[in-house]
């Protein structure tokens, strides 16, 4: 049975931590996975292969794995947190090195077989870092603008080295994942406005530097008809998608513009499209509700935990969550530039199903063991 | 604990406020949601469906054409083809190579092929290699195994059977050029060709024939998922000419090797039995496309092959004219039949001498005898009474100098002047302008066609319109009988005068045409010789003792020849020039005659003809 008044003992019996799982939580996630299932489904034209099938494995895979990491006590994850950080950044330093080439960038690397993307994990890897580091940390550490270097350091390696792939969302994302982190720790808000203003001058600096296909991006993103068989293209196809969708959708298998292939990337990127396209905006409203909803569910599970360990974690991998949600809706619908991410747990590809899982797992266990006594290593705790 | 505590609250305090920004982020989506689905909705569901629905147009199979009798002049051929998907195969230049062994590739067939690799889709064939033999075709596909993604198909091509023979009536077809594609959506078919000329080109549209369409399901990649709907196209309508083949040929081989052209009409209805311009060229070659070299060949011809002498050469009428300018004079009463004009070799007007072709003059000369004759003094005289203007009148009212009407493109008008039209070119029309004239020179212009026309109205007294289309689809043509041309309105006893001095000018001893007596001996001909001038004979030359003959071929005088036979029930006229032939009697004179001689052979109605038959037959 579940014990309430655990606050000190060190652990506690398997069935009462399985009982202590947030089951809505995972229910949730099902269900996000089952629409994965359903429009990948369609995707392939009504058909299981080549993309529903595998989907399905996957997370059944990742699902377990997630409930197993969800047993594991967190103390223990937090104590491999900067050894996590340093694979996560060796791999993705791996990925400049031997990484295949796609889409005009070094993204993915091969590991026996399996094709991964480490930036992916990357963001994990960070949250866990950065909790680590903030965790013992007291109040008056953190106004210490010298205690703030090391993770500061720590955000921007990856973030250098996503920049270098190129990928220009990704290392966006995981700025604001860290700085999401560096924010619910306690960090004064003058020092995220000394960052942020100069940040405008930066952008338009770096504009000079872009990529084409990056400046591409930006300037159909500005204007998407200017050039639409060009990088306008996936834009506006996207638009006629959801636009075609109306209120209530073609219906399930009936979405004209995703069967014919007028989307691109429909199994990945463009998921939401071709779910708007055929459930309509009521469809994409009662999706976008399930979104909310487990990141409403991480945030509430990060509030609960009584170890700054635990809260950061989960803060930081609700944070990540929201903004793969953020960054991949407005995307297909033209609000932001194409950032090229996945919507998690619906969109085809196992690398970011993974990883998403396994952060969900890292937040989970954080939940499970929120009531353990967790030393941030001063006497006065 | 109480930093512990404060960094509790200060955490909570600052989770709860991103949750805000989160719950704000998805609110904003959930607006922008409803913005592009519903908002704008109804625009983009329209684009929506022109994205996936595209319509293929199928080339509808080419109309024939054929001749009276129903022989093809163009017909269309299965044309194997080669050709290549690139995404069918591994490695194109390796399917390539293989298919080299096979049959042999030129080195400009390939650069064309690389590039259309390059610049095409994957899923879209390349053409490699068209009018396949049966045993190349029979290679291939024995080597199928080796060659993938090369696929054999059938399309259609062009041939026209006799070739030269009718290359200039038949015309001939091209694929269409940039301008006709603006005009149909059809002539972006590949493999559609347009007619280019003849009656290609002036049939073109019933020859064409109805594109068929499907509608298709396509992708974005363009790639075809499923047909939606289909419209069966219809095949072009079949073209019957006027024109014997038979005839046709047979003109052909009389002109042999001369730069010449002939025309022979039926002078009740206007159809052009035969039609023929020498040289001639390979209307084939035009359907895959014409080499530079051939081209200039062509174009560099003073023969000049690609025109159709018959129809667009131009040339001074010569004598062949000097009934125009009778039936002028007569039509303006300057003269009469039987009034006599002195010809004593020449005629003077003003300071200047004009000659006739006899040294010595003809003597007294009636209307008569001055065909018969064809005495130069008499018609100078009757020119210059009748002035340039009547005379302009009657030669167009008889076909020369304005436009036939016929059906066929690139026919030219040719010019017969006048003094308006010399005031145009601010030039003082001179007595002396009209007195060559009436023998058929100085800026006089008319063509081989016209002439038979002139002819053809001349004895049947009928505005007759040649036409080249006898029926289109099976249907005839309206029109066409002897009843649908209006009569001239000349008097018959002029015309009679006039007939009966062509007649003269064949059949009585002395007169000038009579080398094209038909060598039947019975069936009466009319008939009038003409040469034409290229330029000017100078008096030195003329008190030389010229002789054309002596001249450079391109300088001699373009010999004429229009007649017209039965004389008592005229049925068929023509009009034959050779280039450079010298006088109309020695050269135009005996092919004008064998053209007769077998136009009247192949007439179904001979051998008794009989003016009461004729009237009675139905015409065609």
């Amino acid at each position: 049975m579940r014990e309430r008044g655990l606050y000190g003992t060190t652990s506690f019996g398997l069935i009462s931590k399985l009982w202590s799982i947030n089951w809505i939580f995972v229910l949730l996630l099902c269900t996000l996975a089952g629409i994965g299932y359903a429009a990948l489904y369609s995707a392939a034209g009504g058909a299981a292969e080549p993309y529903a099938a595998r989907h399905g494995l996957r997370f059944g895979f990742a699902l377990i794995l997630m409930l197993t990491i969800a047993l594991i006590d967190i103390r223990i994850i937090a104590r491999f947190s900067w050894v996590f950080y340093a694979v996560a950044i060796g791999l993705l330093a791996a990925v400049l090195r031997f990484g295949h080439v796609g889409k005009g960038a070094q993204r993915w690397i091969e590991l026996g077989g399996l094709q991964l993307q480490p930036s992916e994990l990357t963001k994990i890897a960070l949250v866990m870092a950065l909790a680590h580091w903030f965790h013992r940390a007291s109040w008056e550490r953190i106004g210490n603008p010298f205690f703030l270097i090391l993770p500061a350091i720590a955000v921007a390696i990856p973030v250098a080295l996503l920049l270098k792939q190129p990928n220009l969302g990704m290392a966006l994302v995981t700025t604001l994942v860290g700085g999401a982190v560096f924010f619910a720790a306690g960090v004064r808000w003058w020092k995220f406005l000394l960052i942020i203003t100069p940040i405008p001058m930066a952008v338009q600096y770096a504009y000079e530097y872009l990529h084409g296909y990056q400046r591409a991006r930006i300037d159909s993103f500005l204007n998407p008809e200017s050039d639409p068989l060009g990088s306008g293209y996936n834009i506006i196809q996207s638009k006629i998608a959801l636009g075609s969708g109306g209120m209530w959708g073609k219906g399930f298998l009936q979405g004209t513009q995703g069967h014919l292939n007028f989307l691109p990337e429909k199994q990945t990127d463009f998921i939401f499209t071709m779910l708007g396209e055929e459930f309509g905006f009521v469809g994409s409203v009662l999706l976008l509700t399930l979104l909310g909803a487990i990141i409403l569910g991480g945030m509430v599970m990060a509030l609960r935990c009584r170890h700054q360990y635990g809260r950061l974690v989960a803060l930081g991998i609700s944070v990540n969550f929201s903004l793969y949600v953020f960054v991949n809706i407005a995307m297909v619908m033209g609000a932001i530039p194409v950032g090229g991410l996945p919507l998690p747990l619906v969109s085809h590809g196992g690398s970011a199903m993974l990883s998403i899982m396994i952060g969900f797992g890292i937040l989970m266990s954080a939940y499970v063991h929120r009531d353990v006594e967790f030393s941030d290593g001063r006497n006065d705790s | 604990m109480i930093h512990e505590t404060k960094r509790a609250t200060i955490f909570t305090r600052r989770a709860l406020l991103l949750m805000g920004g989160q719950a704000t982020f998805l609110g904003l989506l959930a607006t922008k949601l409803y913005q592009v689905h519903v908002d704008e909705g109804g625009r983009y569901a329209t684009m929506a469906e022109e994205n996936r629905i595209s319509t293929r147009l199928m080339a509808p199979p080419r109309g024939r054409i054929l001749d009276r009798a129903g022989t093809i002049i163009a017909g269309n051929r299965l044309n194997w083809r080669a050709l290549l998907v690139t995404e069918q195969t591994a490695s194109p230049t390796e399917t390539l190579g293989h298919f080299a062994r096979i049959v042999a590739l030129l080195d400009h067939e390939r650069v064309r092929i690389e590039r259309e690799v390059v610049r095409h889709r994957r899923f879209v064939p390349i053409m490699i290699r068209e009018f396949l033999s049966w045993e190349d075709m029979a290679k291939i596909e024995v080597n199928a195994p080796d060659l993938p993604g090369i696929l054999v198909d059938v399309g259609t091509t062009r041939v026209y059977p006799f070739g030269q023979q009718l290359a200039h009536i038949a015309g001939y077809v091209a694929p269409p050029n940039e301008r006709d594609v603006g005009e149909d959506p059809m002539f972006a078919l590949p493999g559609i060709r347009v007619g280019r000329s003849g009656i290609e080109r002036a049939r073109d549209e019933d020859l064409r024939g109805r594109v068929g369409a499907v509608q298709l399901e396509v992708n974005a990649a363009g790639r075809v998922i499923r047909e939606l709907d289909r419209r069966e196209g219809q095949q072009g309508q079949d073209v019957t000419l006027t024109i014997d083949a038979g005839l046709q040929t047979a003109i052909l081989k009389r002109l042999g090797d001369e730069s010449a052209s002939a025309v022979v009409l039926d002078c009740r209805n206007g159809e052009v039995m035969g039609m023929a311009s020498n040289p001639s060229f390979d209307p084939a070659l035009f359907n895959s496309g014409v080499s530079q070299a051939q081209w200039e060949d062509w174009t560099n011809n003073r023969r000049a092959p690609l025109i159709n002498k018959a129809a667009a050469g131009l040339y001074s009428p010569g004598s062949t004219f000097k009934m125009s300018t009778a039936l002028a004079g007569l039509d303006a009463k300057v003269i009469t039949p039987s009034e006599r004009v002195q010809c004593p070799g020449y005629f003077d007007f003003g300071d200047t001498r004009f000659h006739c072709h006899a040294k010595y003059g003809h003597g007294g000369m009636d209307m008569r005898n001055a065909l018969k004759y064809s005495c130069d003094v008499y018609f100078y005289e009757v020119a210059r009474r009748t002035g340039i203007d009547l005379i302009a009148v009657m030669s167009n009212r008889l076909g020369l100098g304005t436009d036939t009407g016929i059906d066929l493109p690139g026919a030219r008008r040719g010019l017969i002047p006048t003094r308006a039209w010399s005031m145009e070119r601010g030039r003082v029309w001179n007595i002396g302008d009209a007195i060559v004239s009436g023998i058929g020179q100085g800026y006089m212009q008319v063509t081989p066609l016209q002439l038979a026309l002139y002819t053809a109205r001349v004895a049947s007294g009928r505005a007759v319109v040649p036409r080249l289309t006898r029926a289109v689809g099976g249907i005839a043509v309206p029109g066409g009988r002897a009843e649908d041309f209006p009569l001239l309105g000349l008097a018959d006893r002029d015309l009679k005068i006039v007939r009966d001095g062509m007649l003269a000018a064949v059949h009585e001893a002395g007169g000038t045409a009579g080398i094209a007596k038909l060598p039947d001996g019975r069936t009466l001909m009319a008939g009038k010789t003409g040469s034409a001038q290229v330029r000017r004979v100078t008096r030195e030359q003329r008190e030389r003792g010229f002789n054309s003959e002596t001249l450079p071929w391109e300088f001699r005088p373009h010999a004429l020849f229009v007649a017209y036979a039965p004389f008592d029930q005229p049925r068929y006229a023509l009009a034959v020039v050779v280039e450079h032939g010298n006088a109309g009697s020695v050269s135009a004179g005996p092919i004008a005659r064998d053209i007769m001689a077998e136009t009247l052979a192949r007439d179904p109605a001979r051998p008794d003809i009989t003016p009461q038959r004729v009237a009675e037959q139905p015409v065609p």
